[in-house]
């Protein structure tokens, strides 16, 4: 009959569609557990300009010309990250003899290491377990290297006292920054924890709201005022935000990233006054803090301030402040050293702070002890003080940042199209480019940000690797680049001109 | 309790287990017992401290190989002239011409050092009877605890209707059940059969399964092998009941094999990924897996370089490369512990300088013995008693507490093997784990203690866990 016809033409279409789902000997197919729709939405969030998609793509350039491919360039300038020894510049030997002692105490033996390298070696193998640094340390890092960090700090602020308690070493900085952002962020829907941060920001801080499903507050540096922030601005982006969370933290990079904005004092007395009157807890980052060349700038750090205001403030707003080994005149990146100097803390929070730090089990012991030389470098009185200081080291390092900051603000002012503020500090430059409105209209068909646009043609015409400025957050309607001012000077010239000639060219492009 | 004004709020409740709090106690009674050495009488001179799974701490001296190119990368100069043997020599100049700037202060790429990592790939594949490693699924870490984080960050869904669940041994080192929670996820406990040797029997994983039903979602199944705390090494049938497992439930398998190094029973270590891939298709190309190691145990023991990696099997493409800009934020991995992985997976080869000295210090032996030792003592006192240490870095053995000291624990709030590793501290200078930090069948105890020592170390401690244990039995009677 017909309805049989129909009902088992029924089941034959129902028995298909499950036979398509069978694989060939008869087992189930499955789909995957972990897909875009299961997995943490929150990492779906996470950014990360500094090694994203341009850098991927000069990675692969990077293989083109490694398997002979014909380009307009011979390498690929990688120009997006703040890593100098890739730039070619030299390790501090000083550091380097420690280190090598550390890792095979039989050279202790040998003379053609100093005295003084050889002090430090022991200490910090005294300090280890079984004297090796290959034995896990404690999770808040070594004990007398928290000692030497918290005289470091006394002595940069002028006797103010640290407690080495108070320290917590890390695997670079960025360890600890996320460590306190997930000690702070909680609370649902409108109560969930608002964390302020600069626009323009290292993405690192993005990131991990992001991954942490924190809420981002954007306040917005000046940058007709040479990057300053204003706390009018501070103001304004919290009573906005009050509205749809909890404002608990304000993140201040100083020297500034991107931007390499040195603070004036009276500017952080300001945020401090404004973190304490809005019951704010403040991340100092301050991996930069010995990256100044402007003149009339000076690091002044947010402790030190912070104490000279005087009690009110000192013994009541909650901070953490963020040093590296990655920056400043060594940038020892690869070893992953770093430290976070807490004030203020509840202790019942700062006993979790310690058992979320056990996690992770302990940094690494040799970026520790990089750290330990950073905070507790050669004396006066030192064999290797001279060497240290010297016209091939420290001092030489940092001079030569401080040229080049001041000739790559120079070059790019004189480019039509491009301005660039002072380089006071940090290691990159983040000049504004103005874009001709097709090309704006072209990479807004393409699906991409017009400065991502901008920086892909210069790397496929120039071998030239910048992170766009829509990487860290801007003003609607303006476009930066950041680019690093660490390839050795007459490489940085020859860069300087093809951004130069590029610019030229794309304007024309687009015109 | 934490004061209205503060800001830090942990954003879990991270459990604060009373377990957790103790074992930190005791760390702190160590620090203390250490600084009031001076004037302080004590049976013992000083501590031996095997709670750690850590074989520098232990006495271990680290591989010379490995230090000699770890202190030549740091600081080249070492290599002019022929101090060095030439195979360390020319180890260094290879890894450090794939460094940027010729510096291992350089970041690398974010998974790693290319060439290493195109090194550990072939480690893996060779390991594995050929099965293929890409490259492109491996990233070296910051140690393999480090790389799991990550992982479970993944899988853990904090704002799913359901709290997200990992099936976790029972005992299982605590890290990892802290870093669930901690992600707010929850751990769901399997128990090992401890009668049979911490065997994993699949019907205890459907067990642990049906028991939180409609409480959790769970998402993976995390194995140990071999295990930590117990020593235990898993069969290749009942790695493929697992296996069956996680496919017929839906789950992602997380495999922990640290201490595949570290085996000296009869069962081989054979690799998660192996067994999979032996499996044949669906399963090799449907279970999702993620394996973890590091360079911080076996005959390495470089804890402190922070040297591990993960790899990934069968993952859905689009999530890679949002595990990838995860693991981006993190910048890299240390590059002295991607050295380390890299001579730990391609150490000297038989004819290079170094090759005697590297597998006369890399002998199984000593451990062998230790474990062999070990388990014989134990298991001849009263009260006590070890199931065999198949592999691992730990001892996890039974102590049978008289009904006395569990009474006298109680009264003292806290759980009767703490008491037990506390006595035994103050006691006896020995510095071990209370079971009860690692979770264990109700109503029994334990001790975690590391075996990756010296032998005459080991020797030590078991005089002077014997003389205690027997004494605390006699007390407690």
């Amino acid at each position: 009959s017909a309805s049989s016809t129909v009902s088992s033409h029924t089941s034959q279409l129902h028995l298909a569609k499950t036979m398509s789902s069978l694989a060939v000997n008869g087992v189930t197919c499955r789909g995957k557990v972990l897909t875009l729709d299961s997995m943490n939405p929150n990492v779906r969030r996470v950014e990360y300009a500094v090694r994203g998609p341009i850098v991927q793509r000069a990675v692969q350039i990077e293989k083109e010309l490694r398997e002979g491919v014909k380009k307009p360039f011979t390498e690929v300038i990688k120009a997006n990250i703040g890593d100098a020894h890739a730039m070619g510049q030299k390790p501090i030997t000083f550091f380097r003899q420690v280190l090598a002692l550390c890792s095979y105490p039989d050279l202790l033996e040998d003379n053609k290491f100093p005295e003084d390298a050889k002090k430090r070696a022991r200490r910090i193998l005294d300090a280890c377990g079984g004297h090796s640094i290959g034995a896990y340390s404690a999770s808040q890092g070594i004990e007398c290297i928290r000692q030497d960090v918290a005289r470091y700090i006394e002595k940069r602020d002028g006797g103010i006292p640290s407690n080495p308690d108070n320290i917590y070493l890390s695997t670079g900085a960025s360890d600890a920054i996320v460590t306190m952002l997930k000690l702070l962020v909680c609370g649902e829907g409108r109560d969930r924890t608002g964390v302020m941060i600069s626009i323009p920001q290292y993405p690192l801080y993005s990131a991990a709201l992001a991954d942490l499903g924190a809420v981002q507050i954007n306040y917005y540096l000046d940058e007709d005022k040479c990057w300053g922030l204003d706390v009018t601005e501070l103001r304004r982006a919290l009573n906005a935000a009050k509205q749809h969370c909890k404002p608990r933290v304000l993140c201040i990079i100083n020297p500034g990233n991107p931007t390499g904005q040195v603070q004036s004092r009276e500017c952080i007395e300001d945020v401090i006054r404004f973190a304490k009157e809005e019951n704010l807890f403040l991340m100092a980052d301050e991996v930069y803090q010995d990256n100044v060349y402007a003149k009339g700038c000076k690091f002044h750090s947010f402790k030190k301030v912070l104490f000279e205001m005087g009690p009110e403030y000192s013994s009541s707003l909650e901070m953490a402040s963020f040093h590296s080994t990655s920056k400043c005149y060594m940038g020892e990146c690869g070893f992953r050293g770093g430290y976070m100097e807490v004030l203020n803390m509840d202790p019942e929070v700062k006993a979790q702070l310690t058992k979320l730090v056990s996690v992770r089990l302990c940094p690494p012991v040799s970026g520790q002890a990089m750290l330990d030389l950073v905070v507790n470098p050669p004396l006066p009185d030192e064999p290797s003080y001279t060497l240290f200081l010297s016209s091939q080291e420290r001092t030489a390092v940092l001079a030569a940042l401080a040229e080049k900051s001041h000739l790559t603000e120079e070059m790019f002012n004189t480019v039509p199209g491009i301005t660039c503020n002072p380089v006071q500090g940090a290691m990159y430059t983040f000049p504004r480019i103005t874009l001709p409105q097709k090309a704006i209209a072209k990479a807004q068909e393409e699906g991409q940000a017009p400065d991502m646009l901008y920086c892909m043609k210069l790397l496929e015409e120039e071998g030239i690797c910048l992170v766009p400025g829509s990487g860290f957050g801007q003003k609607e309607g303006t476009f930066h680049f950041r680019m690093t001012i660490l390839p050795p000077t007459e490489k940085l010239k020859v860069v300087l001109q093809k951004i130069r000639d590029f610019h030229l060219r794309f304007t024309q492009e687009f015109s | 309790m934490l004061s209205e004004n503060s800001l830090t709020h942990p954003p879990f409740t991270l459990i604060v287990r009373n377990k957790e709090k103790v074992s930190y106690s005791l760390k702190k009674i160590m620090v203390a017992l250490k600084n009031k050495q001076i004037g302080v009488k004590k049976p013992f001179r000083e501590v031996i401290d095997v709670s750690w799974g850590d074989p520098h701490r232990g006495g271990v001296k680290p591989l010379t190989f490995v230090r000699q190119v770890l202190a030549a990368c740091l600081y080249p100069q070492l290599m002019n002239g022929e101090k060095l043997p030439v195979d360390v020599r020319q180890r260094a100049q290879k890894l450090l011409d794939g460094c940027a700037g010729w510096s291992v202060g350089s970041y690398s790429a974010t998974g790693g050092l290319p060439e290493i990592v195109q090194r550990v790939s072939e480690f893996i594949s060779r390991r594995d009877g050929g099965v293929p490693s890409n490259p492109e699924n491996i990233f070296l870490c910051c140690g393999s605890q480090w790389a799991l984080t990550r992982i479970l960050n993944v899988l853990v869904n904090a704002e799913a209707p359901f709290p997200t669940g990992v099936l976790t041994p029972a005992p299982c080192y605590s890290t990892t059940p802290l870093s669930i929670e901690g992600l707010g996820g929850v751990v769901i406990p399997y128990y090992l059969s401890e009668e049979r040797g911490w065997e994993l029997q699949v019907e205890e994983l459907h067990r642990a399964l049906e028991s939180c039903k409609g409480a959790c979602h769970p998402i993976a199944l995390y194995v140990i092998n071999p295990g930590n705390p117990a020593g235990q090494v898993q069969s290749r049938k009942s790695m493929q009941e697992v296996i069956r497992f996680a496919s017929e439930k839906r789950l992602f398998l997380l495999a922990d094999e640290v201490y595949q190094g570290c085996v000296y029973g009869e069962t081989e270590f054979v690799s998660y990924k192996r067994v999979l891939s032996e499996m044949g298709p669906p399963l090799s190309d449907t279970v999702e897996l993620a394996s973890f190691h590091s360079a911080s145990k076996g005959f390495m023991g470089e804890c402190g370089l922070r040297g591990g990696y993960v790899e990934l099997v069968n993952l859905d493409p689009a999530v890679k490369k949002y595990i990838y800009t995860l693991f981006c934020a993190d910048s890299s991995p240390p590059v002295l512990g991607q050295i380390a992985l890299d001579l730990m997976t391609n150490p000297p080869q038989p004819g290079d300088p170094s090759y005697l000295l590297y597998y006369q210090v890399r002998s199984r032996s000593t451990v062998v013995k230790n474990v062999k030792k070990a388990c014989e003592v134990i298991n001849s006192l009263q009260g006590f008693s070890c199931q065999a240490v198949e592999g691992g870095a730990f001892a996890f053995p039974r102590i049978h507490l008289p009904a006395k000291a569990i009474q006298k624990a109680k009264e003292a709030g806290m759980q009767p093997d703490t008491f037990y590793c506390l006595r035994l501290l103050e006691e006896a200078g020995v510095l071990a784990s209370p079971g009860s930090d690692y979770g264990q069948e109700e109503g029994t105890f334990h001790i975690r203690f590391c075996i990756l020592l010296p032998h005459d170390v080991l020797g030590e401690l078991l005089q002077r866990l014997s003389d205690f244990h027997t004494q605390f039995m006699k007390d407690f009677s």
